[in-house]
């Protein structure tokens, strides 16, 4: 997975533009999907990010991190119907008295907020994993070192270590499959995972050293300030910028005139008014339609 | 000057015994000094002080002073010293810091706060001094291990640095650009007046460029001086460090013992034993004879049945190159067979389809019984907190580690653990059939060398059949009768190792370059046969037929 994520430089609207337009782009989106309850809302900003993956060139990788989105969104959902068990009026099952929780009532609108954090959860995974791939990380942290240079340079580590650990793991991985009886060990599947993962773990230490002294003789610690090329800027840099204020524009708008509004407690209430679907259909229309500009997207 | 170092002692933490021990030395500018030293013995340590890391970024008791640059390591960290000098260490893989090659080049240029142009300016043309400039908009993930030991050499002389730190730089990269990169370093030495420090095993290659040759032993400096006396040193005191050339010499009671093969090709014109073109037809007759003794040995495996076929093995990658392009191959029981081509020839690929890691695209590969990998780094095996838990005791008394079974593996030596990996991959009920090595010699000294390739004769006298994937032509000389060359997934080359390796430049051994491939000699003990036989004739005369076998043909 972690392999799947690493920037590549690709023929694309986002990929052209530079990456600090394209992460407040990423950003208004995240944002958009933290403000926002409404399930619509919610479903049209995914359908923006897997819109905007696919027209980017990395669409199925983007897909792909749905898996990990389901891997954390089922156990959200399932937690909060146990522990939302109080609130809510629409019962779907009596489990009685449970020790130590007392009484519990299982409800559909503890079910309703439990799935609408998941996909919100989800929005924000498919938004970072779009961000890893499509945004030149090396440019957004020349960017950020401009402002804050520890944070870059942790970053930077941070950023080394995830494809260096995957090359450790697929390596760590291959010797296991050479050892004789490295196929009927596969009844212990399990065990030898927690093995990989332990001799995984325990070489990040380290590897961290290495990327560390390294970052160290680069000079990364010399803390002097980044002097950077004065370009002008892009069709798709103005692009993604006015898309960027147009999501944040329409999720706050949603918001704060409540056309957009969502309530699970007591009862499940949803707003569904013209103007609902008119901010809702919006949303990906105007994330997307950078897009539509083809022009100079090779850089 | 522009390297002290000032009675330094270092001991790393929880260290029992220091890893450099009151080491004073001078390094003047423009200097090209080789650090010479068995695995272990204090050259990486000396590299990592005079870069600051040791003791700054490592921990430990450091005594003594250090002064890069006429800074000294106690008051500056390697951030500052970064800025004067370049390092290279022996993993690129972890000397990648950013995802495309540009940027990589472009972090510490950027990080001494120089303005765009001048980045841009530096990245070009260390880009272009260096031959990579075809890869600066390429992702570092997507680099091969020459490209990336090239890209990290790149960013460590992109500041045009007084003085340039090297580990091993050349383990990683084929015989060919092995070479290029020891030119390279002599050019920017020439032209920039830029020092360098060269820790190498492979002595061999790059003794010809250095100015002075610094052997440690035991974290102490054991000889400091010129290449010659060097060579005189190790013949006395050390002789795991002499370069094959020089052991050829001693043992045919040459003197002086020769810094490189051209002063080696010279002292043996000097001396009549060389004549003064490079091929006659004594040579043309010496290769008969080793195709001869290949057809001999050919015709007594081709009776067997092959115990690894492939027919015709396609990998292709999807939308991406071709890495094998129909491989017809087949081994026989007991055949010790050196796999070599430059960097990305497809050596691991075809190691890993041999062994049923990979699956072909077309064609099919048949195995008469288990194919057992050994995959480049050991390290990669070693899972448990006990030896013992890793193997099966009888297959660690196989490789002798049957006295460590309660030793934590990664406690173990660079040799124990190559052995310790061997015994995983060998263990089971029934031995292998095909033993396959990838890359085993990397980082690996010579003594190391020499008892892994006991170890792989030993089995290949058993009746396993050894593949070695390798860009050391001395080991390939020393272990295989069959050499296979590779080039862009082809088999370019099958044939006996005499032939492959006596004829070249780069695919040669130090011996066969200097005898100009006479004889079918390769290693050191058969040049120097050569060479006592041809002192010892009257007159110019043909070679005689049969002259010398080579060792693993003669072991059998």
């Amino acid at each position: 997975m972690a392999n799947l994520l690493i920037y590549r430089r690709l023929p694309s609207s986002l990929h052209a533009a530079r990456a600090s337009f394209g992460a407040l782009w990423a950003a208004s989106l995240a944002l958009a999907s933290v403000l926002l309850y409404h399930p619509l809302g919610l479903g049209a900003i995914g359908l923006a990010v897997l819109g905007a993956a696919y027209a980017s060139g990395v669409g199925r990788a983007v897909a792909g991190s749905l898996r990990i989105a389901l891997i954390v969104a089922a156990p959200i959902v399932i937690i909060n119907v146990f522990a939302s068990s109080g609130y809510g009026d629409t019962v779907f099952w009596r489990l009685g008295y449970v020790p130590p929780f007392g009484q519990v009532d299982l409800t559909l609108e503890a079910l309703v907020y439990g799935a609408v954090i998941a996909l919100k959860v989800t929005d924000l995974i498919l938004v970072g994993a779009l961000a890893s791939l499509a945004i030149d990380p090396d440019e957004l942290l020349a960017f950020c070192r401009r402002f804050s240079f520890r944070s870059a340079l942790t970053a930077s580590l941070a950023l080394r270590m995830v494809p260096l650990l995957a090359a450790d793991a697929r390596r760590l991985a291959e010797a296991q499959r050479t050892r004789p009886g490295a196929a009927a060990e596969g009844r212990h599947r399990l065990r030898s995972r927690a093995l990989l993962l332990a001799a995984t773990v325990s070489g990040a230490l380290d590897r961290s050293l290495d990327v560390a002294a390294t970052l160290e003789l680069r000079g990364l610690a010399s803390g002097a300030r980044v002097r950077s090329l004065r370009r002008p800027l892009s069709r798709h840099d103005l692009a993604f910028a006015g898309s960027a204020l147009a999501v944040l524009a329409l999720a706050l708008a949603g918001r704060i005139t409540g056309t957009v509004d969502f309530d699970a407690y007591p009862l499940v209430r949803l707003s569904s008014s013209p103007a609902t679907w008119l901010i809702c259909g919006a949303l990906p229309l105007v994330a997307l339609l950078p897009f539509l500009d083809r022009r100079g997207i090779v850089r | 000057m522009i390297l002290a170092f000032d009675d330094v002692t270092y001991t790393y933490p929880k260290a029992d015994r220091p890893a450099l021990d009151r080491v004073s030395l001078q390094i003047e500018e423009g200097e090209v000094c080789l650090l010479a030293g068995l695995s272990g013995h204090g050259k990486s340590t000396l590299l990592r002080a005079a870069c600051g890391l040791a003791p700054h970024f490592h921990g430990g008791s450091f005594a003594g002073e250090v002064s890069v640059v006429g800074l000294s390591t106690r008051e500056h960290g390697p951030a500052r010293l970064g800025a004067e000098i370049g390092v290279l260490f022996q993993d690129p893989e972890t000397q990648l810091v950013m995802s495309s090659v540009r940027a990589e080049i472009s972090l510490p240029l950027q990080s001494r706060g120089q303005s765009p142009a001048e980045v841009a300016r530096g990245v070009e043309e260390v880009a272009l001094v260096l031959g990579i400039d075809a890869l600066l908009e390429r992702s570092t993930t997507e680099l091969s291990g020459g490209e990336q030991q090239r890209v990290a050499l790149a960013a460590a002389l992109c500041g045009k640095p007084r003085l340039v730190l090297l580990d091993e730089p050349t383990s990683q990269l084929d015989p060919v650009a092995g070479d290029e990169l020891i030119g390279l370093l002599r050019r920017i030495n020439q032209e920039w007046d830029t020092t360098i420090l060269l820790a190498e095993h492979r002595l061999e290659r790059c003794l010809h460029i250095a100015d002075r040759v610094i052997a440690m032993r035991d974290g102490r400096i054991a000889h400091d001086g010129d290449p010659q006396s060097f060579l005189s040193f190790a013949a006395e005191h050390e002789q795991a460090l002499q370069t094959p050339g020089a052991r050829m010499f001693a043992l045919a009671g040459i003197a002086p013992p020769p810094v490189g093969v051209r002063q080696a090709r010279a002292t043996l014109r000097a001396r009549g034993l060389l004549p003064a073109g490079d091929t006659s037809p004594s040579e043309r007759s010496s290769e008969k004879s080793s195709n001869r003794g290949w057809r001999a040995i050919r015709s007594r495996h081709g009776e067997q049945e092959p115990v690894l076929r492939l027919k015709g093995v396609w990998h292709e990658l999807p939308r991406g190159a071709t890495i094998l392009a129909g491989v017809d191959l087949e081994l026989a029981a007991g055949e010790t067979v050196a796999l070599m081509g430059r960097n990305g020839a497809g050596k691991s690929t075809l190691l890993r389809h041999a062994a049923g890691l990979m699956q072909p695209t077309r064609g099919k590969v048949q195995r008469s019984g288990r194919v057992a990998l050994l995959l480049q780094n050991p390290g990669d095996y070693l899972l448990r907190e006990r030896v013992g838990d890793e193997a099966s005791a009888a297959a660690l008394a196989e490789v002798g580690l049957d006295a460590l079974t309660e030793r934590h593996p990664r406690d173990l030596s660079g040799g124990e653990r190559q052995r310790l990996a061997l015994a995983i991959v060998t263990d089971g009920e029934e031995p292998p059939a095909v033993l396959a090595l990838d890359e085993p010699t990397r980082g690996m000294d010579r003594g190391a060398k020499a008892t892994l390739a006991a170890e792989l004769r030993r089995r290949a006298q058993q009746g396993q059949t050894v593949i070695v994937a390798t860009h050391d032509p001395e080991f390939a000389a020393v272990c295989a009768q069959r050499a296979i060359l590779l080039g862009d997934g082809h088999v370019i080359a099958d044939c006996p190792t005499a032939e492959l390796l006596a004829g070249g430049w780069y695919f040669a051994t130090e011996t066969a370059r200097i005898l100009g491939g006479r004889g079918g000699a390769l290693l050191p003990e058969q040049g120097a046969e050569l060479l006592r036989f041809e002192a010892s004739r009257p007159l110019p005369q043909p070679l005689p037929q049969s002259l010398p076998k080579p060792l693993s043909e003669a072991s059998r």
